[in-house]
Formats: structure tokens, sequence, C-alpha cells
């Protein structure tokens, strides 16, 4: 029994030796900073490399997918790739999830996330993000027959909710609405599933995603479609990395000029929300939100 | 002619992307079997060693890996040692590393257990019949240590394979995690295409892994 405890002993220092590795993190790029020593890479440096590294989603269409070609594409890609551009170097995507992004972002091993990242302020402790060009809320969908019209339907009703680990929606419920019980998954492609199986009565993520979902999933509706904040979504580059966030702050305020994230939105988003839908509701020109 | 799910696996290059996923499954596993292999007998042989020090050692190693989930140490060591030190690990090395560190505490502890699992007797058997340590150990303990380690390695072999799907979480793009993004970019269209590509993973898998088990048990009736 002794030795139990001498293990469990040994194991919590070591994890707390990590954790307080992971809060110090970034004063400890800061103070490496002056011996040269940095876990991002600086503006030069990315383009002295001939490749910029983008962390995009890989299974969240419209926004970050890979087609039956095997190429990236999506919102967030179509953007990516004129960073790509106008950075003049070639890009590389690394496939994220929902709840390493902000890893990816804090430790360099992307130069930029652009994984339909919502600005919170837990997370703006970690990354910085430049500013947002798309907007959202939450939403929910459910099944048809026995549809979900508001929160408290799901309150102390034995009822479901079905969520993605790491996103808005997990800490939006758990911090404002406890009582709701969420069944949570990994990757967005199984949380649908479990959907699809009457696993849990319905789902919640950014409305757009649900909105999206549900035009093309008989039997499901979205009658919850505008809950929480209004959230803007950026794109985040590691803490300190100023000479590269002031590099898309202007990328931004530039593409605003030419109208750019509605030409983005014809291009990936139009087709799945419809000929009906206001592309105003969603896009976010020039960093700035009305 | 009825579009089913089935069609999606054959849309594009959708199946070779599936292949490829699979071949970077295999490459880590592989590398990490061989490698936890080599030194799982080694450290297996260090755990018999009759030291204090080394057997706490060997102790707090085997356990803190075994108790560790795998995700944590992909965690640990990807971001971890970033953050901690500044070193940039890629992501296959980290792989690789946290497979091996895993492998090698499970595989120790198998060739541990085999070891020791053989009777006294002949040790003391062989001593008789005037045998040096060195040749006890190459020709009456080694063949037998072999022998029993098969089914129980084949299990660890077959369990790495399937456990490699954690590199998703690190930015690779294995089988399973290719699976998902065919599934996700054809979700509107094919609502039933996860039965399909899932479908189509689980034999994947089958087909690496049936093979194994099929020599192991080949081995195991021509060894007896």
């Amino acid at each position: 029994m002794k030795n139990v405890k001498s293990l469990f002993l040994t194991i919590l220092a070591l994890t707390l030796t990590a954790g307080c590795g992971a809060s110090s993190g970034s004063t400890a790029s800061g103070s490496g900073e002056s011996a040269g020593k940095t876990v991002y890479r600086t503006l030069d440096e990315i383009r002295e490399s001939g490749t910029v590294k983008i962390g995009v989603f890989s299974d969240k269409a419209p926004f970050g997918y890979v087609d039956e070609n095997g190429n990236y594409a999506g919102y967030d890609v179509y953007f990516a790739e004129r960073i790509g551009q106008d950075l003049g170097t070639k890009v590389e995507y690394v496939s994220l999830d929902p709840a390493n992004r902000v890893e990816f972002a804090e430790t360099g091993k992307v130069d930029i996330v652009l994984a339909n990242f919502t600005v919170t302020p837990e997370r703006a402790e970690k990354v910085d993000f430049a500013l947002p060009y798309m907007k959202v809320q939450l939403g929910i969908v459910s099944s048809e027959k026995d549809p979900i019209n508001d929160v408290s339907d799901l309150e102390g009703t034995g009822k479901e909710l079905i969520i993605a680990k790491g996103t808005t929606a997990e800490t939006y419920f758990e911090s404002n609405h406890p009582d709701v019980t969420l069944q949570k998954y990994d990757a967005y492609a199984d949380a649908y599933n479990a959907l699809l199986d009457g696993r849990g009565a319905g789902l919640s993520t950014d409305n757009t995603e649900v909105l999206a979902w549900a035009s093309v999933n008989p039997g499901f509706v979205v009658n919850v479609a505008a809950l929480g904040d209004v959230d803007s979504i950026a794109p985040a580059v590691a803490k300190e990395n100023e000479t590269l966030l002031n590099w898309l702050n202007d990328e931004i305020k530039t593409l605003g000029e030419e109208q750019f994230f509605h030409a983005d939105y014809e291009a990936t988003l139009r087709e799945v929300y419809g000929a009906d839908s206001n592309a105003d509701d969603l896009v976010v020109e020039g960093g700035v939100i009305d | 002619m009825q579009d089913t799910g089935l069609s999606i696996l054959f849309r594009g290059i959708n199946f070779l992307r599936l292949l490829q996923g699979l071949w970077v499954t295999l490459q880590i596993s592989l590398i990490s079997v061989g490698l936890s292999f080599i030194f799982g007998t080694l450290f297996g042989m260090l755990m018999t060693v009759k030291n204090r020090f080394v057997q706490a050692f060997c102790w707090l190693y085997l356990n803190f890996i075994r108790i560790m989930p795998q995700l944590v140490l992909l965690f640990l060591v990807y971001f971890g040692v970033t953050r901690q030190w500044q070193i940039s690990l890629s992501a296959w090395s980290s792989a690789i590393i946290v497979f091996t560190l895993w492998g090698t505490a499970e595989m120790g502890d198998l060739v541990r257990g085999a070891i020791v699992s053989i009777p006294n007797h002949q040790y003391e058997s062989a001593a008789a019949l005037g045998m040096t340590k060195q040749q006890i150990f190459r020709f009456v303990i080694l063949p037998q240590t072999v022998r029993r380690l098969i089914a129980p390695s084949i299990n660890l072999i077959t369990r790495m394979i399937k456990t490699t799907s954690l590199v998703e979480i690190i930015g690779m793009v294995e089988v399973l995690k290719t699976g998902q993004q065919i599934i996700d970019a054809n979700r509107m269209q094919y609502p039933t295409g996860a039965l399909w590509v899932y479908g189509a993973v689980f034999v994947l898998y089958f087909l690496v892994c049936w093979p194994i088990s099929t020599l192991a048990g080949r081995l195991e009736r021509k060894w007896r």
C-alpha cells in the first residue's frame, strides 16, 4: 500500500511540474526571447523558409475540410490560400481538432491557427488573436419529432446534449447551464453520428454549423439559432509574435477594401446556406463588427 | 442506379487516401514495435536484476507509463517539451517516442514475466550438466522464453497498431482520421456514408492485424 501511495505522489508531482510549465509558458518564451530562443517564427523567418504553416480543420465542412481529391478546401482555407499568396510563400496545412487548437498556436507548432477559432478571454490569455473575419452565435439542432425549442427543454428532463470537446458550446453550457447533461465527443464527425443515432436529444455548436447541417439532413431542425453572445472568429498566433500579428491585422484591413470575405462567402458558403442566405450575417470585413 | 454510401469510397482519390492513411499508421506502429522489441527485451532483462535501485527505477518507469494514458503522453512529448524547453519535436518523432516508451514498458514486463516463469530446476539441471551461465541463458532459458512470449507480444503489436489512431491529436492524418475527413466532406450528400467508411477502415485494420496473428499461431505450433 505504501508503494501505491508513493507512486501517486510521484505522478502528482510530475503532473504539477508539467502544469506549472504550461502556465508559465508565455513568460518562458518571453524571457527566452532575449536569448534568441522562442517557440514561434517571426514574419521574416516564415518568409525566409518559403512555407507558412497554417492549422485548419480537416473535417469541418464548409470551413475546413479535405475534398475527394485530397485537397484542403473551405472558407478558412480560401483565406489561408490568400495569406500564402500575399506572404509570397507556400502553405503547409496541418489538420487540427477543436481540442488542440490552443496548444498548436501556443507552442508555435503552426504559425497561424485558422480553424474557425472563436475569440474567448480564456484563449486570449494563451494565444494572440488578430482581427476577426467572421462572427457567430450558438445554435441547437434537434430532431423534428422531439425538438428543443429552448434551453429549458434540456434542464432536469434527462435529455442529453451532444457537443464536441473544446468548443465554445462546451464552455457556454458548463458555465451558464450546469444542469444540462452534456455528452462529449472528440471529433465533430462522431458527434453528428451520435445525433443521427439518437444517442442525444440535440447537438449544440456554432449556429452556422448547425444551420448548414440541418438544411441537408431531413428530419432535423434548428429551433434555437441565436444563443449566447455574438462571438467573433479570428486567426490566432503564438503569444508575443507581434510581427506576424501586425501583418495579419494589416492584411485583414486591406482585404476589407476589396470585400474579400464576401467573395470567400460566395465561393465556399453560398452553396451550403442557400441562395436566400445573407452573407452579412456571418462575414466580417476589415475586422470591424457592427 | 441507386447511389449508396459505398460509392463515396471510390469518389476522386478517396480510396487511395485511405491507403495513404494506413501507410502512416503502419509506419508509426511498425517502427515503434521494432524499437519496443529491442528496448523491451533489454528492459525485461534489466527488471530481473537483483539490485534495489535498478528495481526501483524499473518499477517507477513501468508504472508511470502504464498509468499515463497514451493521449496524455502524446500531449506531454509534443507540446509539453516545447513549452518547457523550447525544443520542438516533429509530430513524427513525438509519436515514435511515445509509442516506443509505451511498447518498451509493456514488452519489458512481458519479457520479465516469461523469464521468471521458467522453473528453477531448468537452471539447476543445466548447471548440473556443466553449462556456463551464458550457455544456460542462450540454450535453455531463451528458447523457452521466446515461446512463451509469442501470444502476449502479438497482443501488444495489434494493440499498438490500433492505438496509433491517437496521433491525430498531434496533427497527423492516419487511416482513421482520413476516414473521418471523408465522412465529413460527404456528410451532406451521403448521410449513411459513415457506416461504409468505418467499415472500410475496419477491413483495413483487419487486413493488417490478421496476418500477424496467423503468423503467431504458426510459430506457436512449429515451436511446440
